[in-house]
This record gives C-alpha cells, structure tokens and sequence, in this order.
C-alpha cells in the first residue's frame, strides 16, 4: 500500500570503532608533520555539523616539501625496488585494509555523509579489491600491451600529483594510488577538503606496512592546496577526479609542460529504460542510478530516458518506490540516503531545482522528513523535463532526477548522447541484441545493460568529450603511470 | 617543331569530397626547395577550416560504423591508386622536399607501405586494445576501442608525404574523420593525395585537406567545439603551448608533437591516441 512503510527501530553503526584524533597533520616523507604556514580547517559531519577533526592547510611550501620527499622515495628506493616486491607492499596494503575495512567504513561514513550501508559494502571493499588487483600488476607491467614496439618494457613517471573528489573519498584515492604505485610511481595525493579523514588513515596503514617513505604522501587542502599541486615543476603526472570546469583549468595549466595528464571529469548520463524491461528490476536501478551516495556520482544516472508506453508504469512504480526510501543517520544500516557532504553543494543542489521549477518542470518528492541539524536534500523527481532545461543539460550532482520520454531506440539515442559529456549510460531492456545495439551508438565510456553504477578493478572506467580522458580500471588503467 | 606546352595542374582545397577553392579567395605561391615556382596553392582560412570540420562530423556516423573489413579494403584500394600515381608524387616529393629522384622513389614507396600497414591495423586494433573484464559479479563485461570522431591534424611541415600519410592513416582506420593541414611549404603532395581519395572508396569528408598556413588555421580547429582531437605533429614550435591551451576549451585529445623519424616502422602510439575506450557490462543470468 502506498505510503505505508514497515517501522524501523534504530541500528546505528557504533562509532567506538573509530579512534579520532582532535588534529591531522600532513603526511609527507612517512612521518605526519605540522604544516609550515600552520593553517588548518575544520572538516564536520554532514550528518549533524558535529566538527570531527581539525585538518592542516597544506600551503606552496608544504606541497613542495612533498613532492621533494616522493621524488627522494622514487629515485632512492621505489625505482629501485624489484617489482615484485613492490606488488608485495600492495597486497599488504590490501590485506590491512580488509582488515580494517569496518573502521574505515564508519569513518568514511561520518566524514563523508554516505549511508554505512553503501561504505560497508561497496565503497571499502571495493579499495581493497581495488589495491589486490593493481598488486598483481606490479611485476607483469610487459605483459601489459601498453607499450609500444621499439620503446622496451614500461617505465614509470616519477612523481605523480593527485587530486581527488569528496564523493568516494577512499575508493578515489584507491583508484588513484593503487595503479601508479604498481606502475612504480610515487605520489602526492591532495583529497578533498571536506573528506580528508580516510585518506589520513591510509597515511597510518602506509605505516603498518613499512611502506618506505615518501612513496605516498598526502597533503590537505582545498583549491589553492591542488592549483600548488599541479603546477609544481618537480611533478611528472596529474591525475584528477573532478569536475569539468576544473579539469579544464587543469589542462589548460598544464599545457606547455610536458606533464602527463588523466582527467575523469562530470557527466549527464543517459539511464535508458525500455518498454520491455522488468519494470521492478529497471526501477530499481533507476534509484540505484541516481540516489545511490546521494547521486554525488560523475556517472550517475540523472537523466531518465522512459519510452512513451511504458511511462505511467514506470513513474507509478519509481514514485511507490521513492517513498519506501529511508533518509537519515548516515550511521544507521537501515538508512538509504544520507546527507549532502557540504552547505556549498546544498546550495547547488537546490538552486539548480528551482531552476528546474522555473523553467517549467514538474518537481515531485515523496513525504520525507529532514533531520533538524546537518545537509540534507530530499530524493526529487522533475517530469516534464525538455532537453533545453538546465536540470537536463548540467551535472546536478544530488538525488535529482529529470525525467524525459522517447519512441523510438534512435531517439532515445539522439537524445543519450545530446550532451557534452560521455561518461556513462545506462540500458535496460529483455533484448540483448538491443542491448549490444544501443551500447554501440551511445558516445560514453560505461555503458551498464540491466545494471547501474557497477565498478569493479578490472574494468576500465572513464569519459569520451569533455567528461575528461584516461582510463582507471584493468590493464588499461596502466597507461596513465606509464611512460608510453 | 615547337616543344608541346604542358598543362598545369590547379591545386585546390578537399572538403566533403569535392575541390573547393578558398573561400577567401586566397592563394599562395608554392615554390621548389630552391625557391623556383612551382604552383599557387589554395590559402585555406577560418572558413574553410569551419567547413572542413562540418564535413568531417557529417561523414563521421557512417565511416566510424563501417565494418572493419570494410574499412581495410577501403584503405588498401587507396594504396593502390598511390602506386598508380607513384611517378606524380615522386616528382612532387623530390621537388617540394628537394630530393634527388632516388629518395623520393624511396620516400614514396614507403609511403605506400606505410597506407598498407595502417589498412591492416583496421580489424586487429580491436583485439589488441579491447579486453574481456573478469568483474566479480555475472555479468560479461568488455572493453572496445571506438574511435575518437573528428581529428584535427597538423600534418608534419618536413615530410610532406611520408609523415601526411602517417598521420592521416592512423587515424581514419579505426573510424574517425579528419581534417588535415598539409604541409605549408611543400602542400602538392597533399593535394595529389586528395586526388587520389576522390578516386577512392573513401567517402567524401572522411579526409579534408587544406593547404595554407598553420599557424594561422590551426588556432581555430585547436578551438572548435566539435572537433574531439588534435595532432600538433606539424604545428609551429612556438604555438604548440597555446594550441594545447585552446584545446582545452572542450578537453579535445592532444597528440604532441615529437621527434618522429617518418620512415621507421610506427608503433600503436598514433592509432591508441585517438580511441576511445567503452566498457560495457551486459547481464548474465538464464
């Protein structure tokens, strides 16, 4: 019956499992330190605007004290190290992760504002699986197929800076470190300011392995912390995680200076429904596609395409469905939606759909009450939604969905891949000839059939046009640390 | 007797399969190694590169999706038009490039070869690039290059065959369409290959080639919101910076320019640079 739901009684994760400090250092040269300008913020729950921790402001100075230590750790030790020894680190770093895979969870969840349930399940153990597969890698880099002909077998870069988001802290920085290790890079990793405190874990797991120093470091900080990054000389590769407009300005700095550059950047991905689909099954996907991490995902699925005779279905269905979602205390295994990670990204997020009112769209969210303290945005659907709207063109980045309809497999195309972006897409129909059909036509580089926001270390992830370039993920995640 | 008069050939542009001049009205003089005359080619502009880059989109849909062993024997039959014109680009080479007949039969011999090689990469780059992804989770789950779309290029400036060739092939194999800005200085080969495409298989704006100034119609492909790629090969040294700054505007993939040697065997690097790659995760279950 709509509208009824099961009572849930509380089931809060315990956060005795996390041990905060009042304050972080920077992590460089496998010691934590002080940041010379001694600056710092304060990163909050989202959840409840509770401050957890203070975090230091890496300023130019820091940055470059990094880069010299992971240069030092390249040249001494890294670059030395046999191979095989280097997939050793990283299977250890795998293996501690795993074994501390509940803590990070929870820390993960109270830094961040996702849902435990999503933390515990997804996001920590796919780092681990992440680090075992890019392990194995380490020592069969010739085997790789990145290389070409006359060049011999793979080099490294050197140093690697790396930027990442706030939407999967730890897993982006798996992504990130995982395979430039493996490749035998070293790096400087700047996480996202209001997301540093797993990464800072990590510095501490880096330590349990005996990882040499100065292979990883880790510096906080916002913008100015990254522009630092990316524009110190003594850097040889940029990997960023990010949004579009960023990502140019990256490219755009960068140009000139040799600097290896991997963006993966926004997207407006295209979530495809057929009339023949299993209705339960698609909507189900649908609110994994967009709701899933509070659709804080560069290849969510934002942007629903439903064919004209399957539309009331669907939308009775999404709509039943919405209602049964349980927004709340990110800690609670019963929750599905947390909170918005920052006040900023609050805004975006609700400027952007009264846009979407104004400019003629149907808004729709189902009763849901909000916790008094901390960011939070109801799960939202815009019907009546026309290609030329802005909820339809630009990366919301919340649990926003815009609904558009199509006839025909053609339109539904033409419409997919009217975007500037190509990060994603999603299909879901009974036919797998159409399946293979749409995946061929649509411009993006996931395509999930049946399926929505799945990840995985041996599959490669990563944009076409301006949802950036590089690939993370497999054997072709390799090239982006490798000289070729 | 008086000695036959010979007639000469008018080099124009290529775009969309047909032979435009500049829209500018613009030409320039073309001259041997040693500063003799040899013909007034067409001074591409703004407009032509515009106009290119339209043809270029509107053949990419049906060359990008044409089977690859389509696309091979597509390209294989324009290197056997090029070996019909061997003496014609023989005699261009040597004079644009200031070559003795014996390293222009050379350079251009290779340069059929060179069409070969890349015509046969059409149905093997998939194999080589793509990959079956064993996820932990049923589903079948593969990795496929697709090409890039449309790539601007900058053809090398010292090898007016050879390296054109080189960068043209590598990237229309695997499906995108380009548009090409020969050589400044020695354009005729280019436009001989233009006479040789229209003759071809190869559908009209798959390949559109522009004689003119780099620097001065490069910025505005660099630019062009609907180009996805550019290779600075033969970009001007001290423009390279701000080409790569301008392609920034829609993230377009840069090729950089290096010290290539045209006549060793190329490796996968230029066909790589300007592919895609696709990921798609099709369920499993009875």
């Amino acid at each position: 019956m709509a509208g009824k739901k099961f009572d849930y009684a509380p089931a809060p994760e315990s956060r005795g499992i996390v041990d905060l400090q009042p304050a972080y250092g920077l992590f460089i040269g496998g010691e934590f330190v002080d940041p010379l300008d001694g600056r710092a913020f304060k990163t909050v729950s989202p959840a409840t605007e509770e401050v957890l921790a203070e975090i230091s402001e890496a300023g130019p100075r820091d940055v470059d004290r990094a880069v010299v230590a992971a240069r030092r750790a390249y040249e001494r030790v890294w670059s030395k190290l046999p191979a095989r020894e280097r997939g050793k680190y990283l299977f250890r770093i795998a293996r501690i992760l795993q074994e501390r895979a509940r803590e990070l969870a929870v820390l993960e969840s109270l830094d961040n504002g996702k849902p435990i349930r999503e933390s515990r399940d997804v996001d920590i153990p796919l780092v681990a699986a992440w680090f075992f597969h890019y392990a194995g890698w380490a020592d069969k880099l010739e085997y790789a197929g990145v290389s070409t002909a006359s060049s011999g077998p793979p080099k490294p870069l050197g140093v690697a800076g790396q930027i990442i988001p706030w939407n999967f802290p730890l897993l982006m920085l798996a992504w990130k470190i995982a395979p430039a290790l493996a490749c035998g890079n070293t790096v400087v990793l700047k996480p996202a300011e209001t997301t540093s405190l797993t990464a800072l874990l990590f510095a501490e797991i880096c330590q349990q392995a005996d990882l040499p120093p100065g292979v990883v470091n880790i510096v906080t900080g916002a913008g100015e912390t990254g522009s630092a990054l990316v524009e110190h000389p003594g850097v040889d590769k940029i990997a960023f995680t990010g949004s579009t407009e960023v990502g140019k300005m990256i490219a755009r700095s960068t140009a000139g200076t040799g600097k290896k550059v991997t963006l993966e950047l926004g997207g407006k991905a295209a979530n495809i429904v057929f009339d023949d689909a299993p209705v339960d099954q698609a909507v189900e996907g649908i609110v994994n596609g967009i709701f899933f991490n509070q659709g804080h995902v560069c290849c969510a699925g934002s942007r629903l395409l439903v064919q004209e005779s399957a539309y009331d279905e669907v939308l009775t269905s999404l709509k039943r469905r919405l209602g049964t979602l349980r927004l709340g205390d990110p800690l609670d295994k019963n929750t599905d939606i947390g909170a918005i990670n920052s006040p900023e990204q609050l805004g975006r997020i609700r400027e952007l759909s009264d846009v979407g009112e104004s400019e003629g769209a149907a808004r729709w969210s189902p009763p849901c009450e909000l916790p008094d303290k901390g960011f939070w945005f109801p799960p939202t659907i815009f019907t009546g939604v026309s290609q030329a709207h802005r909820i339809a063109r630009e990366e919301i980045f919340g649990p926003v969905l815009s609904v558009l309809t199509f006839r025909t497999p053609a339109e539904a195309v033409e419409k997919a891949n009217n975007t500037p972006y190509g990060l994603s897409a999603g299909v879901w129909t009974d036919k797998g000839s159409r399946i293979l059909w749409m995946a061929g036509q649509l411009r993006a580089g996931v395509v999930w059939a049946n399926t929505f926001n799945r990840f995985d270390p041996a599959s490669p992830f990563g944009g076409y046009k301006e949802s950036g370039f590089g690939r993370e993920g497999g054997r072709h995640g390799l090239e982006a640390y490798l000289d070729v | 007797m008086s000695e036959r008069i010979d007639v000469r050939k008018t080099y124009k542009l290529y775009i969309g399969g047909k032979f435009p001049r500049s829209e500018s009205g613009r030409s320039y003089e073309v001259t041997d190694a040693k500063g003799r005359f040899l013909a007034n080619a067409a001074l591409a502009s703004r407009k032509d590169a515009r106009d290119a880059a339209v043809a270029a989109r509107a053949a990419f849909p049906g060359w990008s999706s044409a089977t690859a062993y389509n696309r091979g024997q597509v390209l294989y039959r324009v290197a056997e038009l090029l070996e019909g014109r061997r003496t014609q680009f023989v005699s261009e080479v040597a004079a644009g490039e200031g070559l003795t007949a014996r390293k222009a039969e050379a350079l251009v011999d290779a340069s059929i070869d060179r069409w070969v090689w890349y015509a046969g990469w059409s149905d093997k780059v998939m194999q080589v690039h793509g990959s079956a992804n064993p996820v932990a989770g049923p589903y079948f789950d593969f990795s496929v290059p697709e090409p890039t779309g449309v790539v601007a290029v900058l053809a090398p400036q010292n090898s007016s065959l050879l390296g054109l060739v080189s960068v043209v092939a590598s990237a229309i194999v695997t499906g995108n369409t380009v548009v090409v800005v020969a050589s400044e200085r020695s354009p005729l080969p280019a436009v001989t290959l233009s006479e040789v495409l229209a003759t071809s298989d190869v559908p009209g704006g798959v390949v559109n080639i522009l004689t003119g100034r780099a620097a001065e119609v490069a910025p505005w492909l660099a630019a062009h919101m609907d180009v996805n790629a550019i290779d600075l090969a033969g970009a001007p040294v001290d423009s390279v910076t701000d080409l790569q700054v301008a392609a920034a505007d829609n993230l377009k993939r840069v090729l950089l320019p290096r010290l290539d040697d045209w006549t060793a065997t190329p490796g996968t690097e230029r066909m790589f640079a300007m592919l895609e790659t696709k990921t798609v995760w099709h369920p499993i279950g009875v």
